[in-house]
């Protein structure tokens, strides 16, 4: 066995070495695999490999931002938040959520709905997401839960901020805030990176229209977090960064006196200054709660909303729409006296009605005014004086002058709920309705009515632009302290009175935009207005005010919502023995103090009845008010311009 | 005969120190260090319960190394059989009066450590078919008969471990025996034969495989199946060595470790740890000292004048480099999760003990060269 072996044991060895040989070679091979693999994941790959790594590491909780807040002209905050106390819940944190929940609801007063929606969410969203348990809860309540806090793993008390309104005079104009939708998200490019759960964002008026500079800077805290998504350390804070806060140029005051009075009623009332076309009042009656909004609307509360006829969440402001009436004569004159069609002393015979085309048109005056110059037709608001103006002036040619004051297109920016109205002529009508415009629905536009369709905030500007002397303004309610053109204007022809400033002229000096081609005509119409309002066979001559400092110049409107039928018209039917749905809608607009017009107003009562009864009393009263704080708001004015 | 016992009785005690292959000890002995420095970031940079034991194990085990490298190769020898024996009984005593955890049954209390037969299986093996071949005259090797008694020992270990359950284990202990045989200069047809033998009775195996171990394989196929469940530990490792980049985080900086994204970081994820503090260039590192050692001993095969002591040296390296390889595969996403210690760096008494054993046999072989074995 051991001497024959020795030459066997040496070319043993060889094949033994051989074949380490070949194993050798094969473990280069791997090696080299392993180098690869090492090259490809640590070099290669390392940035994705790095950002996978950071992502297991940190995870992020967003903070939601401070919203800004809306004040007034007086720096009054009409928009402001308030310390609210909440409830929050970290699911992962809680050992048995469904015991838990049985725990707080003895503690809280939770809604079963609310905890099957609750429920819903934890299930849809990751475990260490917070969710809102409740978002408002008393103070006691907040004590409550406190005392009880050891018992509840996962619930997290929390004192935050959320808005809320002092009042709701101006709910329609600053709107409401709530909770972000689905559609939200999808819509509203800036909630993009933005979104926290629980935020509120704006829904409409003033609110949605600043959402974007309002909503402020979202705050985050960074944790370094482990396997188990638990918090080892935070990394990083940040705050966020409140909203901006905006100062309108609504005042407070007046917005609660107006709504005070416009209670229960359908109504709406617009108030600016005819110089700088600063909105001091948009009121929209009846209104709502917009804090109800906050929190998650009540269902109840909402369906009570819906449901009313006055339909409270409607901005009539500017979202409603109606047949101007009336107070759309002021144009029809100057139009008619720009394009030369008549003379201010041109005179027609009102008899109560007049036939033409086939169609018998009826004056509001059953007896009819008699002879009826310009200055007439405005005062008593004689319609067939208007019949007799329209038909020579054309549909085409008033379209174009209520368009130059504002009538049929949206004057606010921004405010999605704004409606444009209509102003109708011969090409909208082959547009819109697709056929020929009669003759006849020149006279119904005559007095506003027919297709003319606008809403009150419009009216206001019409008036203010007549008001100021004919110039274009531009409606604002976001404070801007830029120079008024108007006002320097005014002060210049103050003091030069004599001077006469041709058109080309205000444009370049003034950088204003004349609406008239003869301003006497303008003063032709505040003139009439005057009248209207102060004196006997005026058509609001009962609700003026004597006093100078207060006195306004008005045009009462009413629009049809049903044609009087012949048989109403032969038994002199009352507007107040009408159904509600079918009665006239009350329209005034009007600028005072006349001498020196600085504010307009136009007033709406749906289903008034009369302009001259149901509107202007309600006008009277606003315009003493604002002119009461007109030396109040100057000074602030002053002041905020010797700042700047 | 004479002439070597002269030459052994010759060995004077400074011969045998001289001799000892100071490479191949520097080179574990630093590995050993690393792996204490590894074994401390896995405990968040503090002298915990995995740092303490690894260095108290390291330290042992280093010394038995020491020990073990000055007895005698014949002695070595002639034990083999019995050594292979006494492993399997224990094996065989896992089955029986074997400690459970987490599902398998891998571990006998010996009241001061838990053991775990089967890593020493790992050397037993080897030694047992390095003593066979090298008694099997070279005519003999291919014939069929002399085949019967190495299939026995290699496949009996391997179905008991792998019924423990314990895959990995198994397949590395197969792995060794099979390198034997090949080095012995079996033919190729027969691994060809009993490869697409295995592939026959493949369905039947998968048929015992638990549910866990065939998930384990089907993600590997495709990690991202359940990033959450199976594929993991597969993804997170990958993350975290690739995340360390060229230079690594730093010590003690590895996030995914220290926040406990990455399983098992004691142990089959030691490296991925060290990849992630220490970067491309530490897992260069660690792959060269890895090649050290496998070329150190190597070179003792090369040296090593009896066949026994080849076969040994050879077989040993080759199922190291395996060991090695297995496990840096498995954690770069190269091989299914099997659950394969990294030699010396991962957290275990029985796998440092067996490596430390094999690395004491070779070194016996280096001090020994020249000693014929019968």
């Amino acid at each position: 066995m051991l001497s024959p072996s020795s030459g066997n044991t040496v070319i043993k060895s060889k094949l033994i070495s051989r074949r380490m040989f070949l194993l050798t070679a094969a473990k280069a091979v791997v090696t080299f695999g392993i180098i690869g693999r090492l090259v490809s994941l640590q070099i290669n790959e390392r940035t994705k490999y790095k950002t996978l790594s950071d992502k297991n590491r940190f995870r992020e909780w967003k903070l939601a931002p401070e919203r800004g807040v809306i004040k007034d002209f007086f720096d009054k905050e009409i928009a402001s938040n308030e310390q609210v106390y909440q409830v929050h819940l970290i699911p992962e944190n809680s050992k048995d959520i469904e015991k838990l929940f049985v725990r707080l609801k003895t503690i809280l007063n939770i809604s079963d709905k609310k905890l099957f929606y609750l429920k819903k969410i934890i299930a849809k969203q990751k475990p260490w997401e917070p969710i809102i348990v409740s978002d408002n809860i008393t103070w006691s309540e907040f004590s409550r839960l406190n005392l009880f806090l050891h018992e509840l793993d996962g619930v997290k008390p929390v004192v935050s901020v959320a808005r809320m309104y002092p009042d709701n005079s101006s709910a329609h104009v600053l709107g409401y805030v709530s909770q972000v939708s689905a559609k939200d998200l999808q819509t509203k490019k800036y909630l993009k990176d933005l979104h926290v759960p629980g935020m509120s964002i704006g829904k409409t008026g003033l609110e949605r229209k600043l959402d974007e500079q309002i909503i402020g800077k979202i705050g985050f805290q960074r944790y370094e977090v482990n396997a188990f998504g638990k918090r080892i350390k935070q990394i990083q804070i940040n705050q966020g960064q409140a909203g901006k806060s905006f100062k309108t140029t609504l005042d407070f005051e007046v917005q609660k006196f107006t709504n005070e009075l416009l209670k229960d009623k359908a109504a709406a009332v617009c108030v600016m200054d005819v110089y700088n076309g600063d909105i001091v009042s948009l009121v929209s009656s009846p209104t709502f709660e917009p804090n109800e909004f906050v929190h998650g609307l009540d269902k109840k509360y909402w369906n009570s909303l819906i449901k009313n006829e006055k339909r409270p969440l409607t901005n009539k402001t500017i979202a409603g729409l109606y047949p101007p009436g009336s107070t759309i004569k002021t144009l029809v004159a100057l139009s008619a006296l720009e394009n030369g069609i008549i003379k201010p002393l041109d005179t027609f015979r009102c008899k109560g009605k007049i036939e033409l085309y086939g169609e018998k048109f009826h004056c509001w005056e059953k007896d009819g005014h008699g002879i009826v110059n310009l200055r007439k037709g405005i005062q008593r608001s004689c319609d067939v004086y208007f019949y007799e103006v329209a038909r020579k002036l054309g549909v085409d040619r008033l379209s174009e002058t209520a368009k130059k004051f504002g009538l049929g297109k949206k004057v606010l920016n921004g405010f999605i709920e704004e409606r444009a109205g209509v102003v109708p002529n011969t090409k909208w009508k082959k547009k819109f309705i697709g056929q020929n415009w009669y003759l006849g629905e020149t006279l119904h536009s005559g007095i506003g009515q027919g297709y003319f369709q606008s809403t009150p905030l419009q009216l206001c500007l019409m008036t203010a632009q007549l008001a100021n002397g004919g110039f274009e303004i531009k409606p604002r309610i976001i404070y801007d302290e830029k120079n008024n053109n108007l006002k320097s204007y005014i002060e210049y022809k103050n003091k030069n009175p004599n001077d006469p400033l041709p058109t080309d002229l205000l444009v370049s000096n003034f950088e204003l935009k004349p609406l008239f081609k003869n301003q006497e005509h303008i003063n032709l119409i505040k003139d009439a207005m005057f009248s209207s309002s102060n004196e006997p066979g005026g058509t609001s001559y009962r609700h003026r005010w004597e006093n100078k400092k207060f006195t306004f110049a008005g045009k009462t409107g009413s629009s049809q919502i049903k044609r009087f039928t012949e048989a109403q018209r032969e038994a002199e039917v009352k507007q107040e023995s009408l159904p509600y749905k079918d009665r006239d809608h009350a329209l005034f607009v009007a600028f005072a103090p006349y001498e020196d017009p600085k504010y307009a107003i136009s007033v709406l009562v749906e289903h008034g009845g009369s302009g001259g009864k149901a509107a202007a009393p309600i006008a009277k009263k606003i315009i003493r008010k604002v002119l009461e704080r007109h030396e109040l708001r100057q000074r602030v004015n002053n002041l905020l311009g010797e700042t700047v | 005969m004479f002439r070597a016992r002269s030459i052994q009785s010759s060995l004077s005690f400074k011969d045998k120190i001289l001799s000892i292959d100071y490479v191949l000890v520097i080179s574990i002995f630093i590995l050993g260090l690393v792996s204490i420095l590894a074994m401390y970031s896995t405990d968040g940079g503090e002298f915990k319960y995995h740092t303490n034991s690894h260095i108290l194990r390291f330290f042992v085990f280093f010394g038995m190394f020491i020990v073990l490298s000055f007895i005698q190769i014949r002695f070595w020898h002639s034990q083999s059989y019995l050594i292979y024996l006494t492993f399997f009984i224990l094996l065989l005593g896992v089955k029986y009066f074997g400690l459970t955890s987490s599902g398998s049954k891998r571990w006998l209390d010996l009241y001061f450590m838990n053991l775990q037969p089967s890593e020493l299986m790992k050397i037993g093996l080897i030694l047992f078919l390095a003593k066979y071949y090298h008694r099997t005259s070279i005519e003999n090797i291919n014939r069929v008969r002399y085949l019967f008694l190495p299939i026995v020992v290699l496949v009996a270990p391997v179905i008991l471990v792998a019924t423990q359950p314990d895959l990995g284990t198994s397949i590395l202990i197969a792995a060794g025996g099979l390198t034997v045989a090949w080095l012995a200069g079996v033919r190729v047809k027969f691994f060809t034969f009993s490869a697409l033998a295995f592939l026959a009775l493949l369905p039947i195996a998968i048929s015992f495989l638990k549910p866990y171990q065939k998930s384990r394989i089907l993600t590997f196929l495709n990690p991202e199946r359940d990033p959450l469940g199976a594929g993991y530990q597969i993804i997170q490792s990958k993350i975290a060595i690739g995340s360390g980049g060229l230079f690594g985080k730093g010590f003690l900086q590895g996030s995914q470790s220290y926040l406990d994204y990455l399983p098992e970081k004691h142990t089959d994820f030691i490296f991925t740890l060290f990849s992630e503090e220490f970067g491309f260039f530490g897992s260069l590192f660690i792959l060269l000292l890895y090649a050290v050692i496998v070329w150190r001993i190597v070179r003792i095969g090369n040296i090593t004048r009896s066949n026994f002591g080849k076969l040994y040296c050879y077989s040993f390296a080759t199922a190291f480099f395996i060991y090695v390889v297995v496990n840096m595969m498995m954690v770069l996403g190269l091989l299914p999760i099997v659950g394969s210690p990294l030699p010396i760096m991962s957290y275990g008494g029985s796998s440092m003990m067996a490596i430390m054993l094999g690395l004491g046999i070779a070194m016996s072989c280096k001090l020994y060269k020249d000693t014929p074995v019968n």
